[in-house]
């Protein structure tokens, strides 16, 4: 490949503490009607002063820690200032000058293997709120309407190294971070609903020249395949520049959704002074290695960990443990099952396919359904018994899935359970082989592909339910001559 | 019964049927008087106040950058003009507990910008001593509404000395407390590392009074701190045996004459009392006004941002965001305001930000260390309040010379110290105030400096600084 690509993201992670970042307003704002979620602090009346949630900081200390960050003991707010309607203070309270975690790293299952990808800092600050422009345009709109409730709501934002290399590579960490968050508890992950947001900063490295394009900003990325898609939209079209000798602007962009492009939204020229300075309304947060210590404790075992254990417990292929412990939930379902049912492998095949599709089919999360370790110990009796083919279990596993319902009731409810009856087996292949006297003799003379039309005559007449081994057994005994 | 005349400590021994009349006595106090004065902004003629708490019915006026629910909050600012508070400041909570009665909001240098209440944008307090002179700032009007004596004692805010030199101009007693100990929610920031509120009172056991009733940690504010002081219970226990130190600096700096005389004579008492009074030198002292100069309007430039046209107060629109923005805080904003915002944009920008706020951070320490250094040794440090005694209304234009004035009472706030300044003699008629400066949270120390100074000048009757006549 002559052009590498090299990409850095700033990622904003909205924390799902109790209340506000500053004040005791809910966090969890989504979806709430308009400016319900306000009070005098987090919308800048004159007079309030902010508060630091501790939960806030403890949050974002075990998010660190998950990210393999150094705690910085000493950390302090800062105020980044500037006028927009959806900050009411005119200013954000953020980590500038002392940021509570630096120099972290997160391993990801990159392009040429697994890699570490360095975290640059972590720190903490808070959301700002939502405009709503008159028909949903900037430009067109007569007036615009500011929603607050977001404003005051903790984010960390962690800054990456660029040493992210393709657009693959991106989307990959989001979607390891977001498992991490979510293991950790301080986070929903929810991309769609902007508790993950990511910022991208990408430029490209002709490697025959060395030349290195300006660095291009693309921010409004809202979904992980969006991440991708973005930034292979931007990768091509600096691509593009160099090979016509040129390079493109240093400057923002903003992926939009409905063309599938980025487009420009300012240029380096438009760069804002923020005027950081430390926020005097806060003193210092000043942590101890013993809280430190008290937090890493509260730390879950990570999916990186626990798919290492799955290896040596279970004895699963390295790829299975991996999709499984993507997330937390799904890892610990697997667990319950395999304590109470055994035969991990097996169960991680079912999992890993008939569950996981269910699961992407209708956007579910494994603790939104109705599944348990029983369901999956009365398919495997009936299975073991005989009583249904693996087949048999497929057809209803969607079912069970759906209704919650045990595998034998549904076995029971639609007549599904199999045939084992030799006498039974042994009838219809006669009947076969007497309405088929060519077929018979074709065996008879060698071509025992034959066989598939006996066993396919019985399965047919048992509407499948036939128990398939018997079947070959009884074809084959009475085919070779009794 | 003279109202006027009556401190917090007098309300307290009335009997029932006269102590239920302060309320009414104050507010034809101030219909009487206010319209020569003009400290009151907003007065509450129906002021509820219940019959309970330690202080019921004790009249008191707040400077109006502090939020008091029912009433507008104003910061004597056309931007928030027709503000209405929507909550009360932890300060009035705590008033309105033990009973005192809110009967108006007093004016003040438009966002506490100023040291002569002229920077008001709706109109020029009065000196009670002197209609024609300022009554100091920029807690002119709480100063004032004491000495008028149409209220019992006022809650001002100080951030450069706010509090003590309008107390000094107008012949009371203004204690600015040790950062961190009175909580700053609801008091409307100028420059949040600075500012402290503090009571503006009649004799220094008012103020500590005050202060026992204001104080303490506040979950509201992040900056208070769980600190048990005592303002109260060693006040009258003298100044015998104590070092106080007085920094050659300041004779470096125009005194005017009767200020020097007075202060001279107001060591010379506290050495008759058995202090011991020496020279010390402080040379970092003279750049505290560059100092402050740099971190207050920096501060404020922030603060204010929130005043935009968008959520509350003034809003002239204009053709999109930023005309809006502009027409706004342009029409809202007065000169003295103005001028702040543009230092405190300018110092915090990046270019300057190392060379101004960030040295000035710097500076900031090395001038607190220095006056720790001091107090190490010594009790407290002892200035005059201020350099002049109130000038006339319109007499200073330079602003420098304006900020140059705040140079003896700004290093308390750069330090975070408990300053109070006592009224002491006179100068051309003028009342001069005498400066306390302290450890951080030896409040109750410099509470029991003042209270001696108080008790046995010789200007005062009974213990107590005089008040001056107000024709109506």
């Amino acid at each position: 490949m002559r052009y590498r690509c090299v990409i850095g993201l700033e990622i904003h992670v909205q924390l799902s503490t109790k209340t506000k970042a500053f004040c005791s307003c809910p966090a969890d704002v989504f979806d709430l009607p308009p400016n319900t979620a306000i009070c005098p602090v987090c919308t800048g009346q004159p007079g309030a002063l902010p508060v630091p949630s501790e939960e806030m900081i403890r949050y974002a200390v075990k998010a660190a820690l998950a990210l393999n960050c150094r705690i910085n003991l000493y950390s302090r707010f800062d105020r980044k200032n500037y006028f927009y309607p959806d900050l009411p203070k005119g200013y954000q309270i953020s980590q500038y000058f002392y940021p509570i975690a630096t120099g972290g790293y997160l391993e990801i299952d990159g392009d040429e293997g697994r890699k570490k990808v360095r975290i640059r800092r972590l720190h903490i600050e808070e959301d700002a709120g939502k405009l709503m422009h008159e028909g949903d345009s900037i430009t067109k709109a007569t007036y615009t309407l500011v929603d607050m409730n977001r404003c005051g709501v903790p984010l960390i934002e962690i800054v990456t190294e660029p040493d992210i290399s393709s657009p693959r590579e991106a989307r990959v960490f989001m979607e390891k971070l977001r498992s991490i968050v979510r293991y950790i508890g301080v986070s929903s992950g929810d991309m769609e609903k902007g508790a993950l947001r990511c910022d991208a900063n990408i430029s490209v490295v002709d490697t025959q020249t060395g030349r290195q394009s300006n660095r291009v900003e693309v921010k409004n990325i809202n979904s992980f395949k969006f991440v991708e898609r973005a930034l292979e939209y931007e990768f091509n079209r600096i691509v593009e520049a160099l090979e016509r000798g040129e390079d493109v602007e240093r400057e923002t962009r903003g992926w939009d959704m409905s063309t599938k492009t980025t487009v420009s939204m300012r240029g380096k020229e438009e760069e804002s002074d923020y005027r950081y300075f430390p926020e005097p309304d806060i003193p210092p947060i000043v942590l101890t290695e013993e809280y430190v210590e008290n937090v890493k404790k509260e730390i879950p075992e990570l999916p990186d960990e626990k798919a290492l254990r799955f290896v040596r417990e279970y004895g699963l292929p390295e790829y299975d443990a991996r999709v499984l412990t993507a997330s937390r939930e799904l890892a610990d379902f697997y667990e319950e099952c395999v304590r109470a049912v055994g035969r991990p492998k097996e169960l991680s095949n079912w999992i890993m396919t008939e569950v996981l599709r269910e699961l992407n089919e209708r956007n579910l999360e494994i603790t939104q359904t109705k599944l348990t370790p029983q369901h999956f110990a009365d398919l495997f009796k009936l299975m073991d018994e005989g009583k249904i083919s693996i087949k048999i279990a497929k057809d209803i596993f969607p079912e069970v899935f759906e209704t919650g319902k045990m595998p034998s009731q549904i076995v029971r409810e639609k007549g599904l359970e199999q045939i084992s009856d030799e006498k039974l087996i042994e009838e219809i292949v006669r009947k076969a082989m007497a309405e088929n006297p060519d077929a018979v003799q074709q065996y008879r003379d060698g071509k025992k592909k034959v066989m598939g039309f006996f066993v396919g005559y019985v399965m047919r007449e048992t509407k499948g339910k036939a128990n398939p081994e018997l079947v070959n057994k009884i074809a084959q005994k009475l085919l070779e001559g009794d | 019964m003279d109202f006027r005349r009556l401190t917090v400590e007098d309300c307290l021994r009335l009997p029932r049927e006269e102590r239920e009349k302060l309320v009414s006595l104050s507010l034809e106090t101030i219909e009487r008087l206010d319209p020569k004065i003009k400290a009151f902004i907003s007065v509450n003629g129906n002021v509820s106040f219940r019959r309970e708490g330690e202080f019921w019915g004790v009249p008191i006026s707040i400077k109006d950058n502090i939020l008091t629910l029912g009433m507008r909050t104003t910061c004597a600012s056309k931007i928030l003009e027709n503000y209405e508070s929507v909550f009360d400041a932890t300060v009035v909570k705590k008033l309105k507990e033990k009973g005192f009665a809110i009967v108006g909001k007093v004016n003040l240098d438009e966002f506490a910008m100023g040291s002569s209440t002229e920077r008001s944008a709706f109109f020029v307090t009065r000196n009670p001593w002197d209609l024609e002179r300022v009554p100091g700032g920029s807690s002119g009007g709480s100063a004032a509404s004491v000495a008028a004596g149409m209220v019992v004692a006022s809650l001002g805010s100080d951030t450069g000395g706010s509090v003590r030199q309008p107390a000094a101009f107008c012949g009371v007693v203004g204690f600015k407390p040790t950062y961190g100990l009175v909580s700053r929610y609801g008091l409307v920031a100028f420059a949040s590392s600075l500012d402290q509120i503090g009571p503006i009172t009649k004799t220094v056991r008012d103020a500590a009074i005050l202060m026992s009733v204001i104080a303490g940690r506040d979950p509201n504010d992040a900056t208070t701190v769980e600190r048990k002081v005592d303002f109260l219970s060693g006040i009258e226990d003298g100044v015998s045996g104590m070092r106080f130190a007085v920094p050659e600096e300041i004779y470096e700096h125009e005194l005017e004459k009767g200020v020097a005389e007075a202060f001279e004579e107001s060591l010379r008492l506290l050495e008759r009392l058995g202090a011991r009074v020496e020279r010390v030198r402080l040379p970092h002292l003279k750049y505290s006004v560059a100092t402050y100069y740099i971190i207050a309007p920096a501060e404020a430039s922030s603060n204010l941002a929130r005043y935009d046209g968008v959520k509350y107060g003034l809003r002239l629109k204009g053709t999109g965001l930023r005309e809006t923005y502009m027409k706004t805080r342009n029409v809202g904003f007065g000169e003295e305001v103005t001028r702040r915002i543009m230092i405190g944009t300018f110092t915090l920008s990046a270019a300057y930000y190392e060379a101004y706020f960030n040295k000035a951070q710097r500076v900031r320490k090395k001038i607190a260390s220095e006056l720790n250094d001091v107090l190490s040794e010594y009790d407290a440090i002892l200035t005059p309040t201020s350099p002049v005694t109130a000038f006339k209304i319109g007499e200073i234009k330079d602003p420098l010379t304006y900020y140059l004035m705040d140079i003896f009472t700004i290093p308390a706030n750069l330090a975070g110290l408990p300053a109070i300044s006592v009224p002491f003699g006179f100068s051309n008629g003028l009342p001069v105030g005498v400066q306390i400066m302290g450890r951080r949270f030896e409040d109750g120390k410099v509470l029991r400096i003042a209270r001696a100074i108080e008790k046995h000048s010789p200007y005062n009757e009974d213990g107590r600084f005089p008040l001056p006549e107000v024709e109506a």
